[in-house]
């Protein structure tokens, strides 16, 4: 069994965010870590590994620097690492991420493909399904259980109030939720292995059947007409009250004031 | 692509048990204003199975036309029916502004749909307007600005940064929009749309899965979304236990309890009363928030509140940057003391 994961290095949003003058993203700029879904993903696919001897393959796109969340993840116990890396490749959208890493799968055989739900930058939850409508596999997003059934996956999706079972022939992709379960931690002969395993290279030439008018920032249908930091309103009014019941008053007259009593 | 073919604003109408979900009222509201700036006309695209019914309701509450794809496989939510049959109207129909909720159903139907009709998409718009894109002309190049673009802003990087994005050279301009942002408008009664049934046919082929069983969760709770009071608590409450006293306090003021993610981590309560951007969007008139430090993503969630009072021992806790009220002081002392004073003035009264 074959297990490709789609995995993405994305800014730790506690860290601030910056911008390019173009309004597009600086990543270089902002501290880097694997994707927090994409990790459940990773993780989902290695107790794949355990249980079935699945050869895990962590597939990213990104900056050259994107090497270093396939190096975690080898560390935590995937086989191979592939990275997708290319200057025209800059400044894609959803459309343009998703085609570029469907030219890059059509490369490899696979029986599961497993991305994250969303990640932490964009929160778009886009990338995976537009990936399988590319591949012309079924998609089972929000995953919080897979099974393997001879064939076939049986997927817990949720919804709002509800899930569903899900049963799918394979090939598919599964949208991972970081509820799916606890990651591992990488392990002290991972991270020797990770050190000395090489990470395979990919750019523009290795995409197969894929037009240029569908790469990069030129080949997204989306543009960026304007990105700043939220603007927020403005505090209220604080108070420190002496005790308990001056606190309860100051509310009581609020509540009073506005009607809502 | 000719974009001039495309026209109109077309709503996903979504339906669950064949009850239509309050997002597609929301939708049919904000699609409205946008025909209205555009002077075109609103189509609601409603896909299931024996729901041509719901054809009038959508009508009440804003659609001037519905397009009724009814078929037994679009019985229960699976990707791919539901994707053959939206992007089959898009096809044939060639909306200029295809709209659907950024719910558990939206984004998984959106982006499958986007890619198979190639345009792009926009994922949880908090705001839609018409405008020009760019926004400003450039110099010496003002013919090439595009005018009546759909210009859709959505947060990012968990709410820390805002973006106007627009979608120039495709159609149809999609986004999926986030639930409880949008207006509903207060429904016509009588009204009527003209009612448009096509069917594309269904060959179930690789991309059909095969639902073995559906769970719901057992919940008695009403939808923190439709609340006007809600008395949220996050981890300075402390327990599952302490939780009484903010439901007290709930009881009192007639609203409802809800919480913060650190509560739902906690297994305090479950992840359906969450507020957040992982959680829900909530609006009500009245927000409180009790032991809860005001993460960023906890405030993307509830910062359109009307009024927001909040108790916090901590004086630097963020959440009072938010707050039109802030308490520095004990929770424990505070919340069941106003319950009791909030009781006495509504005894009064």
């Amino acid at each position: 069994m074959k297990v490709i994961v789609c995995v993405k290095q994305v800014p730790d949003t506690k860290g601030g965010v910056k911008f390019n003058a173009d309004g597009t993203l600086d990543r270089a700029a902002m501290l880097a870590i694997m994707n927090p879904d994409d990790k459940a993903g990773l993780e989902a696919a290695l107790r794949l590994k355990d249980q079935y001897q699945a050869e895990v393959t962590v597939l990213t796109m990104g900056l050259p620097k994107a090497a270093d969340v396939l190096r975690e993840a080898i560390a935590m116990g995937a086989d191979k690492g592939i990275l997708v890396t290319d200057r025209v490749l800059g400044g894609a959208d959803t459309w343009a991420t998703s085609t570029t890493i469907a030219g890059a799968i059509r490369n490899l055989e696979y029986d599961l493909i497993i991305t994250g739900r969303q990640a932490i930058d964009g929160d778009t939850a886009q990338v995976g399904p537009q990936i399988a409508e590319h591949l012309g596999i079924p998609v089972i997003s929000y995953a919080q259980d897979i099974k393997i059934d001879g064939d076939k996956v049986v997927v817990q999706r949720q919804y709002d109030d509800r899930y569903h079972m899900l049963e799918a022939k394979m090939p598919c992709l599964i949208t991972a939720l970081s509820e799916l379960n606890e990651p591992r931690y990488m392990t002290p002969g991972g991270i020797f292995d990770a050190c000395a395993a090489e990470i395979t290279t990919w750019g523009r030439a290795d995409l197969k059947d894929v037009d240029d008018s569908n790469l990069g920032l030129k080949g997204s249908p989306t543009k960026i007409a304007k990105a700043s930091d939220k603007v927020r309103k403005g505090a209220g009014e604080k108070v420190v009250p002496e005790s308990p019941e001056d606190a309860v008053s100051f509310i009581a007259a609020k509540l009073d004031e506005k009607h809502i009593i | 692509m000719n974009l001039e073919e495309y026209k109109g604003v077309y709503v996903f109408a979504q339906q669950v048990d064949n009850q239509l979900s309050s997002i597609s009222f929301e939708l049919l509201g904000k699609a409205k204003e946008l025909a209205a700036d555009l002077k075109e006309q609103v189509t609601a695209v409603l896909i299931g199975y024996k729901v041509k019914d719901l054809a009038d309701q959508l009508a009440e509450y804003g659609a001037d036309r519905v397009i009724v794809v009814d078929d037994p496989e679009l019985e229960t939510y699976r990707t791919e029916p539901y994707a053959h049959a939206l992007a089959s109207v898009i096809n044939k129909y060639k909306p200029d502004i295809m709209l659907v909720g950024a719910t558990a159903i939206g984004r998984d139907l959106g982006p499958t749909v986007s890619a198979r009709v190639a345009t792009g998409l926009t994922a949880d718009c908090t705001k839609l307007d018409i405008g020009d894109f760019p926004l400003v002309a450039i110099p010496g190049k003002e013919a090439e600005q595009k005018h009546n673009q759909l210009l859709m802003t959505r947060p990012a990087f968990g709410g820390n940064t805002i973006a106007t994005i627009a979608c120039p050279d495709n159609r149809p301009q999609m986004a999926t929009v986030r639930p409880g942002v949008m207006q509903k408008i207060e429904p016509i009664k009588g009204a009527k749309a003209v009612v448009e049934e096509y069917n594309p046919g269904f060959t179930p082929n690789n991309k059909y899965v095969t639902i073995k069983e559906v769970v719901k969760a057992v919940s008695d709770v009403a939808d923190i979304m439709d609340a006007k009071i809600l008395v949220s608590g996050g981890r300075g409450v402390g327990s599952a236990e302490n939780f009484k006293i903010l439901e007290d306090l709930a009881e009192a003021l007639g609203g409802q309890v809800s919480c913060s993610r650190a509560v739902v981590d906690s297994g305090w309560k479950p992840k359906d009363l969450q507020v957040g951007q992982t959680g829900k969007t909530v609006r009500p008139q009245l927000y409180f928030a009790i032991g809860i430090s005001g993460a960023i993503q906890h405030v993307a969630g509830m910062e359109e509140s009307d009024l927001i009072i909040a108790i916090n021992k901590d004086e630097d806790a963020p959440i009072f940057d938010v707050a039109d009220y802030g308490i520095v002081g004990d929770l424990n002392k505070i919340v069941p003391q106003l319950t009791e004073k909030i009781k006495a003035m509504k005894a009064a009264k």
